[in-house]
């Protein structure tokens, strides 16, 4: 198991890639964030993202279950404070093929928490075209003992 | 409030409603999309910080798309009964200081805001501006869980020359 010493600064990783289909774009969205540009053809074509496309959340949702499968389930996590920037780039539509790569910016024992550290990690979403569609700025708790 | 960006004004409070996590629901999300055991199983997670089943913190950020969702669509059907045309919503170039403040456990109920930061323009896109909004969900407990602030660029009425 991955521990807080296993995520120095400058550490970089690859995550898996991910295969977007249309069926669970139009679910999430039909969940959770039923707007015509994430849901209707028609009304996607005329929108400023020209087809129907990813919630933005749902696309965090996919990086969050990219970076369990990549690392994060089999590390001594102890959960998120948050976020300091997510930026959407680029629409993510069905049939992208997205993958991601992760870079360690900082690393530092809590003061408040001997046993836990604070690890701040920058993630870059990739589409098949090269063009990034997301990026994260984001911080883990990650238990110093496994 | 007409949905143009031009009602929209730094200050003003949207109360977007409340929403009850299950533990269902935070297990289904969790197994699709943040499947780690504090998320997923209720004695794996007694025994981890959270000391109870807790939601993906993306499940508590999705939920407040989905009230936000709704109200703009009840804010929408309410101007086009009366006659006139809705501003448009268009995307979001992402948000910032997103905070996991507490954690949501399974019952809790959480309520939900909106409230307009500033409004701004929008390079090269003279017919829309970008609406920027402080966001909060909290508790039956009176907490705050979750706050980040909102970008998402709104049309105009009146195009910028």
């Amino acid at each position: 198991m991955l521990t807080f010493a296993s995520f120095p600064p400058g550490r970089t990783g690859t995550l898996p890639p991910k295969t977007v289909t249309r069926d669970e774009v139009l679910a999430f969205a039909r969940e959770f964030d039923p707007q015509p540009m994430h849901l209707d053809e028609a009304a996607a074509a005329r929108s400023l993202l020209g087809g129907i496309a990813a919630s933005g959340w749902h696309t965090c949702a996919m990086l969050m279950r990219m970076i369990c499968d990549g690392f994060l389930t089999d590390t001594a996590s102890m959960g998120s404070p948050g976020l300091e920037e997510v930026r959407w780039m680029k629409p993510v539509m069905p049939g992208d093929v997205l993958t991601a790569t992760y870079t360690v910016k900082e690393a530092r024992l809590s003061k408040s928490r001997p046993d836990m550290g604070v690890v701040r990690i920058f993630y870059a979403m990739k589409r098949q075209d090269g063009e990034t569609v997301m990026t994260w700025d984001c911080t883990h708790f990650v238990g110093v003992a496994s | 409030m007409s949905l143009f960006l031009e009602d929209y004004h730094p200050g003003d409070v949207i109360d977007l409603g409340t929403h009850h996590f299950t533990a269902d629901a935070i297990k289904a999300f969790a197994a699709l999309y943040d499947p780690q055991t504090f998320h997923l199983d209720e004695a794996a997670a007694r025994s981890s910080v959270f000391g109870a089943l807790s939601a993906s913190g993306w499940h508590t950020a999705a939920v407040w798309m989905k009230l936000m969702v709704a109200n703009e669509l009840k804010l929408t059907q309410a101007i086009v009964a009366r006659g006139d045309t809705p501003g448009r919503l268009g995307p979001s170039p992402g948000f910032s200081e997103m905070r996991f403040l507490k954690p949501v456990h399974a019952g809790d109920t959480i309520a939900y805001t909106t409230s307009v930061r500033t409004t701004e323009p929008w390079p090269g896109r003279p017919k829309w501006g970008l609406l920027v909004s402080d966001n909060a969900g909290v508790n039956q407990r009176g907490e705050a869980v979750f706050t980040f602030i909102g970008r998402v660029l709104v049309e105009r009425r009146t195009p910028l020359a």
